[in-house]
This record gives structure tokens, C-alpha cells and sequence, in this order.
């Protein structure tokens, strides 16, 4: 395996690490959260008044954020190993009888590396989106709600129990909602956010109802309580757990079956794509899983089914993104793809959660850089986003052609850039757990290699197909910087995690590692993956080298079930909202005419009866003295006859 | 003479009245019919009163004739009212209340 050079590592799963108080510079770590979230409120109560600074004001707060992440970090590796996890009670929260949850945040080794990412890789895309908002009318409105977005995740990723974690979990999809929606004049930007909302519902139901059996299997919502008592738990409550958390984590990562809201997601901005939809939301799934790998170390079961949904969306999402015309879906569909990668390796157990996160924390640089690159393009195409229509833009763009380069090179995995070293560990780690998945992700790895390679030439080689009243330029500084240090991100986050930052060692005490012999030697494993990979870039280049016509060709049968993402609506639509439908109206059904068809029926019985019953009230008062003489003789002939023997 | 005697003559005075007033239209005789009725029952009453040799039979038919007149007050009232309206005392021409 690469890079485990030097460093000894501890098998099998990690003894729990205590958390230490937070003392000095840890004494801060609300700041974290409170940054952004201060940013939000005052631009989205201060009202117009906020809007020549607001913008500037939402960037000053994350980059803050992202200044106190990288000196937590550095303290944090002036720390022994030992004492890498700290833990700092706020306030009581929920005070129940014996039940309380405090909100307490828990800043280890699994939290620091997602913090930096999303406070980093944040600040970049709240400065890129200074230019590339900046003739919107609302974005004040638009970095309030980034700055929400980013308190939430961060929220999301330092809270130490279930619970908390609950609370960023629906405040990132919350702020995904609103940004989806951002541009809320466009009814497809604001279905998209609807649709997005829903499904997300879906998986939250799979969250809570894991926190609710958690909390009736352990008493406690608290990680450390929790992940300290699953072993003595039994498999098959560990079993649902797992399942259910599971659930969640496809809702929020957009994994199958719960996959279709990705692809609409990109109606909104691209820097909103870029953070949220494929850098560090769409991720938190596999921070869920990892971090709840305690749990998932004691049911076999759960880890499958985590590999399973992990190796049917990287396909799927591989798929769909070689063949959607518009750049940003077709960079949906690669996110589909790379997080599928994420989340098949969480499933490997300790073998692939290392580098799950390690892979994740790569492809959330590249990603964002490729997104931005996109957008770039987009905004010096005058929003136009079918590639068909693109073509030639090295020659306009010249900076963001190379940064995208990086992205691209970094995401197909050519050493040494990032991508290289995050999927390699992740092909080695499925290699060594199960032959069939090593496949699989190699396959997978080739078909990447094709869709870059496809999107790639479709936007800066070839012939110039651009609209008449395009006039592609290159984007000003404020936009083309951060794309610089992405760029630079993708070629080195790799490698500088790896040997620099020993993300192995660096991860194990929350995550555990193991390793075991791989079946072929590494190195021709390597080779063998590379060779793959330059398969599906030969094959992309053969194909679009010649003219790309810029009406889609009628493609055959794959090409048009990706383009139409796999028929994803249409299965949703005949699996859940045709049945519901018909269900509602059975239930409409049975409720008109059955229920209430008793219920008035028997009134009306009565009424009629009572209709004909009336005609007996004559007003003859004579008649009335007759029934009378003849009830009491009925009645005293029943006396009469009753006492006979 | 045995009771026997008396409930027979109580049980025809009784049929008498109340066929008295199944047939009759005058409010006035269906008024005395059920005077008849009435007196019927006591007859009874008292008759068994004997029988038992105690004073509740007596007592129940003071009842009975104090509520007759009160109701002979009632009714004769009523009887009076409405032959005043109509011109008429039969008792099967005022039949408004009805369904």
C-alpha cells in the first residue's frame, strides 16, 4: 500500500480515545460555528441595508473560521496522539429525568480534517462567488444563506452525539434548499429544491429513527457512550442501525436508491454546486457512516449493504455523467460516482474508512475546483452550459483551462496528482477485501477516465461551436484565484496528505486500521489501474476527437437511458408516487363510500323509518285510546300467558 | 259475598267505559266513560282492600277520585274551549296535531 512507509500501525479496530477537556486555544471552539452563523444573521435579518457590505462580510466571517481551523490543527499536532480529542460541554441542552443531551462539540481527528476542508475549500468559494454573483440583485441574500450553510456543517461535523449532529444535519439541507432555490423565478430551480427537500426527507426519517433506536438500545445519544457500549450490543439491533443509518446517509449523499435530486440540484448557482453539491454536503454521509464505524464493526451485514449502494451508485453516477450534454450534470454524475467510491470504502470496514475520508477530502479540492472551472466557463459563455456548444475555450481561457486541467488529471487519478493517491488506496482496499469489488472499482476507474476525458475535449479542444452571441473571455482575478489554489490543491492534496500529513496514523485512532495481503502485487496493481484508466481516455479521445455535432446524436440505448439519468423520475415516479396516488384515492374511495356510506346510510334507514312510522300519528284521538286498549291487552295476555306453568 | 263478584262487576263496568269511549264521539260521554273506568278500578281497589283486611285499597281510591276531579276540571275546561271555538264537542273533529 502506498505511503504506510514508515509509520506502524495498530490493527483492528480503535480503543476508544478519551476526550480532553478543551483548554487555551480549543477553549474557542463555539467561535467555529458562531462565525458564520453571526454572518448569516446579520445579512439575512440586517435587510437592504446590509447589501454593499454584506457579501464582504460573509467572506470575512468564513475565512476568520478557516484562520482559526488551521491554528486548531497546528496545536492540534503539537499534541500527542493520545490527547487529540477534545470535548467542550456549551450548555445543557435536553434535561429529561435521566436523559439529557448537552450541546457539547468534539473536535478529534475525523472533525479536524473535515473542518479545515469546509472552512477552506468555503472561503474559496465565498470569494470566487464575489465575481460570479456579483451582477445578482440578491446576493446578499445568497452569502447569507452560504454563511448558514457552512455554521450548519460545521455544526454538523463537531457536534458529539447523535442529536446535535441531527440539528446540522437539517440545518445543511435547510440551506441546500434555499440555495437550490436560490434563483426561486425559475420554476425548475425551485422543483429542484422541492424535489431535493423531499427526497432529503427521506433519509432524515432514516436518521431520526436511528437516533431513536440508538437512544432505546445504549440510554445515550452521546458518541463516546454510544461507540462504548455497541460491542456489548446485539447484531441484529446493530444490524438495523447500521441499515438506518444507512438510509440517511444515501439521502444526504445522494446514494441509490435515493439519488435523483443530485442531478436537478445544479439549477443553483455554481458556486452552490461547487461547496455544497459536491465538495462537503453531499459528503456528510460518509462522515456519518465512518464516524459511527463502532457500530458498523459489529454487523457484517450493515458493511455489505454499505458496499452494495456504494458500488451501484459509482456506476450509475459514472454512467450518467458520460453522457449528459450540460457540464454541470455531467460533474453531478461524476460526484455521484466519487462519492459512491466514498462510501463503497466506509463499507469495507477498517480497511477502507482511512481512506474514504482520505479520498473524500482529495475530491472535495478537485471537485471544487472542476465547479468552479465549470462556472468560469459558464459565466464567459453567457450562462450557456451544453458542452456541445463550448469547444476550443483553451485558447480564450487560459488560466481556467489549466486549473480544470489539474481537476481533470486529479479526478481520473494520473500520479501524482490527488486523485492518484485517494482512489489507488480505495482500489487497493477493495482488492484486499473482496476480488469482485477490486473489479468493480477499477471498471469504475476507467469509465472516469472516459467522461473527463469526454467532458474535457467537448469544452476546451475541438472547434469553436459557441453561440452567435457568445464572447467567451477569461474571468477576473477575484474568480480566478481561488481557482489557482485549488488547482494547486488538486495536484498536491494527495500526496501532502499522504506523506506530509500521515492521514493514516493521523485518522486511526477514530477510525482503526487494518490491512491485510493484497492478492497481486501493488505495483502491478497500479499499473493495471492506470492502464484502465488510459483505456477510457483513449476511447473518449478516439470518439470526440473528430467533430462533435452540436445536436446530440440519437445515441444508442445506454446513452440515451444515461442521458435521461437512468430513467431515475420515471422508476420513482411508477415505485412510490404512482402507488401513492393510488392509495390516496383508494383511501378516498373507502372513506366516501364505505365510512361514510355506513354512517349516512344508517341515517338515513332511521329517517325513513321514521317517515313511515308517522302516519300513525293520525290525530284522531279515539284511534290513539284504541292502540292504547290494545297495548294493554297484549301487554296483560303476556302477564297472563307468563304465569302459566 | 265473595270478592269474586266484585272483580267481575269491576272488570264489566271497566269494558263498559272503555268501549264507551273507543265508540263515542261526544267529548262528554268519552269524559263519562272514563269517569266509568275510573270507578271501575276502585271498585277493584276496595273490593281487595276488604279482601286483605287493611286500608290501603281504601286509601288508593281517595287517591283515584281526588286526581278524577282534578282532572274533570282539566278536561271539562278544555272541552269547554274548544266548543267554543268549533260549535261542536266531538271529539274527532279537532285533529290538527298530526303528523
Amino acid at each position: 500500500m502506498i505511503g504506510n512507509g514508515a509509520v506502524v500501525l495498530a490493527e483492528g479496530a480503535p480503543s476508544l480515545q478519551p476526550l480532553t477537556a478543551a483548554t487555551g486555544v480549543f477553549g474557542y471552539l463555539w467561535i467555529l460555528i458562531a462565525l458564520p452563523l453571526f454572518g448569516a444573521a446579520v445579512l439575512l435579518l440586517g435587510g437592504r441595508r446590509t447589501n454593499k457590505w454584506g457579501p464582504y462580510l460573509g467572506v470575512l466571517t468564513v475565512s476568520l473560521a478557516a484562520i482559526y481551523a488551521i491554528i486548531l490543527l497546528v496545536s492540534l499536532m503539537g499534541r500527542p496522539a493520545e490527547e487529540r480529542a477534545i470535548g467542550q460541554t456549551l450548555f445543557e441542552w435536553v434535561f429529561v429525568g435521566g436523559f439529557s443531551v448537552p450541546v457539547a462539540l468534539q473536535l478529534d481527528q475525523l472533525s479536524m480534517v473535515f473542518v479545515l476542508l469546509i472552512t477552506i475549500v468555503g472561503s474559496l468559494i465565498h470569494v470566487y462567488s464575489l465575481g460570479y454573483m456579483e451582477h445578482d440583485p440578491d446576493r446578499r441574500r445568497f452569502f447569507g444563506f452560504l454563511n448558514l450553510f457552512i455554521a450548519s456543517m460545521l455544526l454538523l461535523v463537531l457536534a458529539d452525539n447523535y442529536l446535535l449532529l441531527y440539528v446540522g444535519w437539517e440545518g445543511v439541507g435547510l440551506a441546500s434548499y434555499l440555495l437550490i432555490g436560490f434563483w426561486q423565478w425559475k420554476p425548475s430551480a425551485a422543483a429542484a429544491a422541492k424535489k431535493a427537500f423531499i427526497m432529503n426527507r427521506v433519509g432524515d426519517v432514516g436518521l431520526s429513527l436511528a437516533i431513536m433506536l440508538i437512544f432505546v438500545t445504549f440510554g445515550t445519544v452521546t458518541f463516546d457512550s454510544v461507540f462504548a457500549a455497541a460491542g456489548e450490543a446485539n447484531e441484529s439491533t446493530l444490524t438495523w442501525i447500521g441499515l438506518l443509518l444507512l438510509l440517511a446517509a444515501c439521502g444526504k449523499s445522494a446514494q441509490f436508491p435515493l439519488q435523483a435530486w443530485l442531478l436537478d440540484a445544479m439549477e443553483g448557482p455554481t458556486p452552490v454546486s461547487a461547496l455544497i453539491h459536491a465538495a462537503t454536503m453531499v459528503t456528510a454521509g460518509v462522515y456519518l457512516i465512518v464516524r459511527s464505524n463502532p457500530i458498523y464493526d459489529g454487523t457484517a451485514f450493515a458493511l455489505t449493504a454499505v458496499v452494495i449502494i456504494g458500488v451501484i451508485t459509482m456506476f450509475m453516477g459514472a454512467i450518467i455523467g458520460s453522457a449528459k450534454d450540460d457540464i454541470k450534470k455531467a460533474l453531478a454524475g461524476s460526484t455521484m460516482s466519487q462519492i459512491g467510491y466514498m462510501v463503497l470504502a466506509a463499507g469495507l470496514g477498517p480497511i477502507g474508512y482511512v481512506f474514504a475520508i482520505f479520498h473524500l477530502l482529495t475530491h472535495g479540492v478537485f471537485k471544487a475546483n472542476l465547479f468552479l472551472g465549470a462556472g468560469s466557463v459558464i459565466h464567459g459563455m453567457n450562462d450557456e452550459q451544453d458542452m456541445r456548444r463550448y469547444g476550443a475555450l483553451r485558447t480564450v481561457m487560459v488560466i481556467t483551462w489549466i486549473t480544470f486541467m489539474c481537476g481533470y488529471l486529479a479526478i481520473i487519478g494520473i500520479p501524482p496528482f490527488s486523485g492518484f493517491f485517494s482512489k489507488d488506496d480505495i482500489i487497493h482496499a477493495a482488492f484486499e477485501q473482496n476480488l469482485l469489488v477490486g473489479v468493480c472499482t477499477m471498471l469504475a476507474a476507467g469509465i472516469t477516465g472516459f467522461y473527463m476525458t469526454r467532458m474535457v475535449i467537448m469544452t476546451f479542444f475541438g472547434k469553436a461551436r459557441w453561440p452567435d452571441d457568445a464572447h467567451p473571455h477569461e474571468s477576473k482575478p477575484v474568480m480566478t484565484i481561488p481557482l489557482i489554489i485549488l488547482g494547486i490543491g488538486s495536484v498536491v492534496t494527495g500526496a501532502a496528505l499522504l506523506y506530509w500529513g500521515n492521514i493514516e496514523s493521523w485518522l486511526e485512532p477514530v477510525t482503526g486500521i487494518e490491512e491485510k495481503p493484497l492478492p497481486i502485487p501493488a505495483i502491478i496493481l497500479e499499473g493495471i489501474t492506470l492502464a484502465v484508466v488510459l483505456i477510457g481516455v483513449a476511447i473518449a479521445i478516439a470518439k470526440y476527437r473528430k467533430e462533435v455535432p452540436v445536436e446530440a446524436p440519437k445515441g444508442n440505448l445506454l446513452t440515451v437511458a444515461a442521458r435521461n439519468s437512468l430513467y431515475d423520475d420515471a422508476i420513482n415516479d411508477a415505485l412510490v408516487v404512482k402507488p401513492t396516488y393510488v392509495l390516496s384515492d383508494g383511501s378516498v374511495f373507502v372513506d366516501d363510500r364505505i365510512i361514510d356510506g355506513t354512517v349516512e346510510g344508517s341515517a338515513r334507514f332511521v329517517g325513513g323509518l321514521g317517515s313511515r312510522l308517522r302516519r300513525l300519528q293520525s290525530g284522531f284521538a279515539r284511534s290513539y285510546a284504541l292502540l292504547m286498549v290494545a297495548g294493554a291487552v297484549i301487554v296483560v295476555a303476556i302477564l297472563y300467558l307468563a304465569r302459566l306453568p | 259475598m265473595s270478592v269474586e263478584n266484585y272483580i267481575v262487576l269491576a272488570c264489566v263496568l271497566f269494558t263498559l267505559g272503555a268501549i264507551g269511549v273507543l265508540v263515542r264521539r261526544n267529548a262528554i260521554v268519552v269524559f263519562m266513560s272514563i269517569e266509568l273506568m275510573l270507578n271501575a278500578a276502585n271498585l277493584a281497589f276496595v273490593a281487595f282492600a276488604r279482601m286483605n283486611g287493611n286500608l290501603d285499597g281504601q286509601v288508593i281510591a281517595f287517591f283515584v277520585m281526588v286526581v278524577a276531579a282534578a282532572e274533570v276540571v282539566v278536561g271539562l275546561a278544555i272541552i269547554v274551549t274548544v266548543y267554543r271555538s268549533r260549535r261542536s264537542a266531538s271529539i274527532d273533529e279537532p285533529n290538527l296535531l298530526k303528523y
